[in-house]
């Protein structure tokens, strides 16, 4: 056993000047094992899995406990020692290959730098290794694939030359970090089967991190649930998702359920209907030929992978960018392509929520001064009608009225969606774009957020267009969907029709990529697949 | 050059050329404008206090100033495309052949003080982000901010009352014939370029500093720790060639400084550059000294802030080459 044992992290407790990050948390990995690490943002996922490797970002210490990787106790060693750990016992693969590989220089010559700096391979022996390992990888064209630099490939393309790099230097263990968060589901797909091929096949250890527990579940054997840098749960991965223990752990796997939110009665009314849209950016037209309809206090899924239109729509409809043909009429009127042109009622029916509160929020203004500012310029309350109107609208978004008076910095990242959309009611308006205003939330956090939503749409009467890539999250919320590909939209109806009957080829293999809780899911895709 | 073929660099390098040829001609006519509207004129200033109506006038009509201004442009014009910058009106020599010395001089002044600045502050720039937050950071920066909030003339004259005044290492006046020794140019140069590294080194190492701690936070310097790279190769492999851009550019600025900025260290020293030369030639209304002075001026600036931008487009492989393809 103990000859099986490759990484072993015993009562780890990390510690910055002002709080905990790692409490007694102990983890172990054998070869050939894949260990799944669980958890919302904050719970301590990635410093756990950068302690693997005695990484800790600055102001981080680890204050008790032991590390041990191949039988080496890593807190007793020293610089130097610690580097050459790393560049031989193991590997991390992170989240955003796009932002991980330096833009400056070949891909190959990132890949092999390791065998480089030990100068005991020619370079032509190395440029074979990474020619290998871009077959394995089944990157297009390995022979001059390494000649690239970071820009010149894709994400998907990105991210297995990243697992490349991780299997250069033969590691005994891989540290996976969110590596398919960043990627649209067909191409997680194909980058979850590689993953998974590699990790049997190099006979090495794995630690896979993900906030999605369907991932999770796939790829590794056992699952430690983590919160607030602790360890909630943990236990082989079908024990974990088919019987969880605690309550966080039911929460997370009832989550990926269907079926948990309240049905929505949209009526046939057209509120909203935009006829053969073109919008470009440009020499490039980003959106062709679109046509869809939003009914009245109904909910409009328009989903896709990146780049497919979504959001470009999206803004033409909110008058941002201008449609180039066709008609966007709300109710009886037809707007104009730009938002300058449109009436000042017509403004005000139409609002936009975008997907990171941070960049949507001025940090410099209190909440109060943030939800306020629409009140008064749509509807010039002031004084203390302002202010019966602002607890309201606090009381609306479930915060306390005592926010009012934060700025954003103090507040989570829930909470600061919570104020955009506070923002956005405070116009009162019809018609609410929610451009991707979940993606960046947590499983649960997102959870809360629409069902907020959903209780708006009755309380106030509200229709929203609702952009996503995150087709279980459409399925679960939205009354009809639409689906785009290359700026058109490929599908249109019911959101049951269109998950159940799907027509279009492509609404069929976006359905099948998204992961699923499910036992043998990712390996039956694969053989579908092939 | 394959490296150059199909990518943006050529259509760069043409748009810049050419705005570059417009904005020297559009600084060469606001120069034209603003020493005809200085009070007073060559035949002024030439005359001084022997000067009554009639000789004014004479000399005016000798010297062509009596012309309408765009006439008058448009003459110099003509005659600076083809490489003819007239004659100066103080001095009856071909501009050309008193401008070219001194700016030989001021060149030797420029390089040399670049020479040392360039390497040594982008050097402390680089320890001190490798020290972030230790003493040498601090000390670094405490002193780099002393000479910055210090005036130039100051560190001047304070560098003559120590090596030249008291210690009597180094004359205190740097007047030097180009015809002189090295040793002696040497010793008259050594003060005026300590000088102007004092004053230019603190704004090239405080934003080398910054440009390397701004790449130290990115992702992929963390991935180059995951894999086990020393730090000290980090930084000087993985983190300063993205830095370069900013840093590039800070120094084709100080570079510009040095050669035409240098105004104040020239009357504190003496030194006979181009400085000084355009100073003199603006209190004589010397106008075509000051026409070439300005065109020549503007012309450096405009090419090392052009090769400022054309080097950090060539280091940075995101803008070198097209997104497909190699």
């Amino acid at each position: 056993m103990s000859g099986n044992r490759i990484l072993s992290i015993d009562n780890l407790r990390v510690e910055t000047r002002t709080g905990v990050l790692l409490d007694d948390v102990s983890i172990h990995v054998d070869r050939g094992e894949v260990l799944g690490i669980i958890g919302e943002s904050g719970a301590g996922k990635s410093t756990l899995a950068l302690s693997s490797i005695m990484l800790f970002k600055s102001g981080c210490r680890p204050t008790s406990g032991s590390i041990t990787l191949c039988g080496q106790s890593l807190m007793e060693l020293g610089t130097t020692e610690l580097e050459t750990i790393r560049r031989t016992k193991a590997s991390y693969v992170a989240q955003s290959a796009a932002a991980a590989f330096n833009p400056f220089y070949r891909l190959e010559d990132q890949v092999t730098e390791i065998p480089a700096m030990a100068q005991k391979l020619t370079s032509a022996q190395r440029r074979r290794m990474a020619v290998e390992l871009f077959e394995e990888l089944q990157l297009p064209d390995p022979k001059n694939f390494g000649r690239r630099y970071p820009h010149q490939v894709s994400g998907g393309q990105l991210q297995r030359a990243m697992i490349a790099m991780a299997l250069i230097n033969q590691p005994d263990l891989i540290i996976f970090d969110e590596p398919t968060t960043a990627l649209d589901v067909t191409t997680q797909i194909e980058v979850l089967r590689l993953i998974k091929k590699v990790a049997s096949t190099h006979n090495c250890g794995a630690l896979y991190i993900s906030h999605d527990l369907a991932v999770v579940s796939q790829m590794a054997d056992r699952i430690i649930v983590m919160r607030n840098g602790k360890m909630v749960e943990q236990g082989p991965t079908r024990q974990l998702v088919d019987h969880p223990q605690t309550e966080y752990a039911k929460r997370l796997v009832a989550h990926q359920g269907d079926g948990s939110y309240a049905s929505i009665d949209g009526s046939d009314a057209t509120l909203l209907d935009v006829r053969n849209v073109d919008v470009g950016y440009g020499g490039v037209a980003a959106v062709k030929d679109a046509s869809i309809r939003l009914g009245a206090g109904s909910v409009l899924a328009l989903v896709g992978e990146s780049g497919s239109g979504k959001t470009t729509l999206a803004r033409s409809i909110a008058g941002l960018q201008p449609a180039r043909t066709g008609e966007i009429r709300m109710r009886e009127s037809v707007l104009a392509p730009l938002v300058e042109r449109r009436s000042f009622d017509q403004r005000r029916l139409i609002q936009y929520i975008h997907q990171l509160p941070d960049l949507a929020l001025n940090p410099r203004q209190s909440i109060r001064d943030v939800v306020g500012r629409p009140l008064s310029y749509f509807h010039g309350l002031r004084g203390a009608a302002a202010e019966q109107r602002l607890r309201e609208l606090m009381d609306a978004i479930e915060l306390p009225a005592a926010y009012l008076d934060r700025y954003p910095a103090s507040l989570s990242g829930g909470q600061k969606q919570r104020v955009c959309i506070a923002r956005s009611l405070a116009a009162k308006p019809d018609i609410l774009i929610c451009d991707e205003i979940t993606s960046a939330l947590d499983p649960l956090v997102e959870e809360s957020i629409v069902k907020l939503l959903t209780r708006l749409i009755k309380d106030e009467g509200l229709s929203i267009l609702f952009i996503t890539h995150n087709l279980g999250l459409a399925l679960r919320f939205s009354h009809k969907t639409a689906v785009m590909q290359a700026g058109r939209i490929v599908e249109h109806g019911d959101t049951r029709a269109v998950f159940e009957q799907p027509q279009s080829d492509y609404t069929k293999s976006l359905i099948r990529a998204v992961p699923q809780l499910r036992e043998g899911w990712l390996d039956g895709f694969s053989a579908n697949a092939a | 050059m394959t490296l150059f073929a199909n990518s943006p660099v050529k259509s760069f390098v043409v748009a810049r050329v050419a705005s570059g040829l417009v904005s020297i001609f559009f600084i060469s006519f606001l120069v034209f404008l603003g020493t005809s509207m200085l009070p007073g004129d060559a035949a002024n200033a030439l005359l001084g206090q022997n000067a009554t109506p009639e000789t004014v006038l004479a000399l005016r009509t000798e010297l062509g100033l009596d012309q309408p201004l765009p006439v008058r442009y448009f003459h110099w014009l003509g005659n600076a495309l083809h490489g003819d910058f007239g004659t100066s009106l103080s001095n009856a020599q071909p501009v050309i052949n008193l401008l070219v010395p001194r700016l030989i001089n001021s060149l030797i002044l420029a390089f040399s003080a670049a020479a040392i600045v360039l390497p040594l502050a982008v050097g402390i720039g680089l320890l001190a982000a490798i020290n972030r937050g230790k003493a040498l950071d601090t000390a670094t920066g405490s002193i780099s901010a002393i000479f910055l909030s210090m005036p130039s003339f100051l560190i001047g004259y304070l560098l003559v009352f120590i090596f030249a005044v008291k210690l009597g290492l180094f004359p205190p006046l740097s007047m030097v014939r180009s015809s002189a020794s090295l040793p002696t140019w040497i010793s008259a140069l050594t003060l005026p370029v300590l000088t102007l590294v004092l004053v230019a080194q603190a704004h090239v190492m405080k934003l080398t500093r910054a440009a390397v701690l701004g790449v130290m936070s990115s992702d992929y310097i963390l991935m180059a720790e995951t894999k086990g790279i020393p730090r000290n190769r980090i930084i000087l492999k993985h983190a300063l060639p993205n830095a370069l851009s900013p840093i590039v550019s800070i120094c084709m600025i100080t570079m510009a400084y040095l050669i035409v900025d240098v105004v104040v260290i020239e009357a504190v020293f003496n030194y006979p550059g181009m400085g000084k030369l355009m100073v003199d030639a603006v209190a004589y209304r010397d106008i075509p000294m000051v026409l070439a002075c300005g065109v020549l001026f503007s012309t450096i600036f405009i090419s090392l802030n052009f090769t400022a931008d054309l080097l950090a487009m060539l280091v940075n492989p995101r803008q070198r080459l097209p997104r497909k393809g190699n």
